[in-house]
């Protein structure tokens, strides 16, 4: 099955390329940036991006509110993945206060939001476990 | 009310925690907040049992939420795969609850208290839900409560190390990158078939192998699932959430929250999706089989140097996670049986493990193998069950982890590979090392002179030793787990997930 790549193929599934873009901006920023701070903002944008796929699948041309009008040919918008997306944008807003959340308790802990410093201070423990286990062992021989 | 009670065993057992959660939370009192979550358990243990009589020889339940019929209303649909995970769910529930009660008094700060019971039921409401479920919108709902209950029970380990936190931070995005996965593969799927009842979508979908949203929906969904179960490369959040998390969560976790994971990738590969799908075979021989063969020695291996107990504990499970990924891509009845034996024996054996050293943590204040030299003189009961609970580990003959080896080995010699079969015995003697190696510090390294440990108490005890002679028992008495892991292979196999089931729950109802 070949895919005509003509205007009328990108202009009419605008939605969905703009969705693949914040997506993978989104998933981007998760992943290339350091401060925890913004990988929210990134996870946020990547969830958002669903929230658009699933209102454009949805949306019919020309199509109103799925209400009773009395009028049976009226043409409406499928409502079930409106209603899908409802139950995902509450989750969305869970995991983000979550997250921060949990920056705000890694701030006082750490004194930093920025990853690689955490790993840092993270690793710094790790090792002066292992030196104090060497230490221990050397005490007992 | 007994007959009320059966009729709607399928729904209790998710709403009855659901219901205990917020009760929890209202009465404000640690010791009801800790009685409301044991009784939850208790009644969800049971029904689960229930539940598992009637599905045992191969019947498939189904459950219409308020009445309103499929594919418009939410089903639960209960068959012998899920029962089976419910039951392992629902037990270590039991299981974990009196040893958290005494746990988190030296790890959680006493404020906190009926919080933890809160999260924790919503946290099981969650696991129980995606199980039982048969809509799959619905799986996504009851996995991100689990997650997000399971973010906060880790990062309530911060009190004794702060590195829970950023444990905690990476479980969450990670989990949630994982989840948001799992939403877009479900979002294509019902743009190509328009509905998401897992029995409606499996004959939709029967018909659309070349169909490309189908195809990417399916990588989306596997990939998804493959960061919430851990599949080796996607494991990084795994090792830091178990070894940060208070004791009884880690246990938990291990015990129930990545095999809920496989149970809904195989739910997916067999029930949702046809397995004769070219994409799906070609996923399983070229994907999953390396990779858990690679979980299977890199895992074991790093585990080998861990200095922290939990960490190797955590590692063994990336491990142990690629035995039953292997299970699953033998692509044989048996091999899916040992999949599901293996669940539920890992599930007992891990939830055993990490009880019993949750115990010496609670003793003796570290998690360091370093500070454990000789505890087998001051503790010989804890020491016992994390003995017993590593040769289940290895798959020493007598415990329950040689049934599931035995069946995996069975399985991997009637697909004819035999190498497989050696790197499974292989992979044992690496199991040997570390678990030697913890048993070495126990029992043959001398006792610090200035030590005050003593036995735990047994609180502690007592819901170690319960898994531990699961353990025991199953190994002894195999015959049940597998006869239902048969029975639920052979009818995931066949796709019967569809067939005519026993609708529940009608009585009473215009």
């Amino acid at each position: 099955m070949a895919i005509d790549f003509d205007i009328d193929f990108i202009l009419g599934h605008i939605n969905y390329w703009l969705f693949v873009i914040l997506m993978l901006t989104g998933l981007y920023i998760v992943v290339a940036r350091g401060n925890l701070l913004k990988k929210i903002v990134g996870l946020n944008l990547f969830q958002v991006a669903v929230f658009m796929l699933y209102i454009s699948m949805g949306k019919i041309g020309g199509g109103t509110a799925p209400i009773l009008t009395g009028n049976p040919d009226e043409v409406y918008s499928n409502p079930l993945p409106h209603v899908l997306i409802l139950t995902a944008i509450v989750v969305g807003i869970a995991t983000t206060s979550l997250g921060l959340a949990l920056i705000v308790r890694i701030n006082e802990s750490y004194g930093t939001i920025e990853e690689d410093e955490i790993l840092e201070l993270d690793h710094q423990k790790s090792q002066s476990e292992i030196i104090k286990v060497a230490k221990e062992a050397s005490n007992d021989s | 009310m007994m007959s009320l009670v059966e009729n709607h065993a399928a729904i209790l057992v998710v709403i009855l925690p659901l219901i205990a959660a917020p009760l929890a939370m209202l009465f404000g009192n640690r010791n009801v907040a800790f009685l409301l979550s044991l009784a939850a358990s208790a009644g969800s243990f049971l029904l689960s049992i229930y539940l598992l009589m009637l599905v045992k020889d191969g019947a498939v339940l189904a459950y219409h939420i308020g009445g309103w019929a499929p594919p418009l209303g939410i089903e639960y649909r209960v068959d012998a795969a899920n029962a089976l995970v419910l039951l392992i769910v629902a037990a270590i529930s039991l299981a974990v609850l009196p040893y958290a009660r005494t746990s988190i008094e030296k790890e959680i700060a006493e404020k906190n208290h009926t919080l933890f019971y809160a999260c924790f039921l919503l946290c099981f409401t969650g696991l129980m839900g995606v199980t039982i479920t048969g809509d799959a919108f619905n799986v996504f709902v009851f996995l991100e409560i689990s997650s997000l209950s399971t973010y906060v029970l880790v990062a309530l380990g911060a009190e004794k190390d702060r590195r829970a936190l950023s444990a905690a931070y990476d479980y969450l995005v990670l989990g949630t990158i994982g989840a948001t996965f799992f939403v877009i593969g479900l979002g294509l799927i019902y743009m190509a078939t328009g509905t998401l009842n897992m029995v409606d979508l499996s004959e939709r979908l029967a018909s659309m192998e070349g169909n490309r949203t189908v195809r990417s929906a399916f990588a989306f969904i596997i990939i998804g699932m493959g960061l919430k179960l851990a599949i080796y490369p996607l494991h990084r959040w795994l090792p830091g959430a178990y070894t940060y998390a208070p004791s009884a969560v880690s246990a938990f976790l291990a015990a129930t929250a990545t095999k809920v994971a496989i149970y809904v990738v195989i739910r997916f590969m067999f029930s949702v999706f046809s397995i004769k799908f070219g994409f799906e075979q070609d996923t399983l021989k070229y994907i999953f089989f390396p990779f858990a063969v690679i979980a299977v020695f890199a895992a074991s291996f790093i585990a080998v140097f861990q200095i922290n107990v939990k960490r190797m504990l955590a590692y063994s499970s990336v491990a142990q996670i690629g035995y039953m990924l292997l299970g699953i891509a033998l692509f044989s009845a048996t091999g899916l049986s040992a999949t599901l034996v293996h669940l539920f024996n890992h599930a007992v054996t891990k939830g055993a493990l990490f009880l019993a050293i949750g115990a010496i943590i609670y003793q003796i204040g570290s998690p360091l193998m370093a500070n454990m030299s000789g505890l087998g003189k001051k503790m010989p009961w804890t020491c016992a069950a994390i003995v017993v609970g590593g040769l289940s580990l290895i798959g020493v003959p007598g415990t329950v982890g040689f049934v599931s080896k035995w069946v995996l080995l069975m399985a991997a010699l009637e697909a004819g590979l035999w190498p497989v079969s050696l790197m499974i015995v292989l992979s044992s003697l690496i199991a040997v090392v570390y678990v030697w190696k913890l048993v070495e510090i126990l029992y043959l390294e001398p006792l610090p002179k200035d030590s005050q440990a003593r036995e735990a108490p047994l609180s502690l005890l007592v819901p170690t030793w319960c898994l531990i002679l699961a353990t025991l028992w199953f190994g002894f008495a195999a015959d049940f787990t597998v006869h239902v892991s048969d029975i639920a292979a052979q009818s995931l196999f066949d796709g019967k997930f569809g067939q005519d089931a026993i609708i529940m729950g009608t009585e009473g109802r215009s």
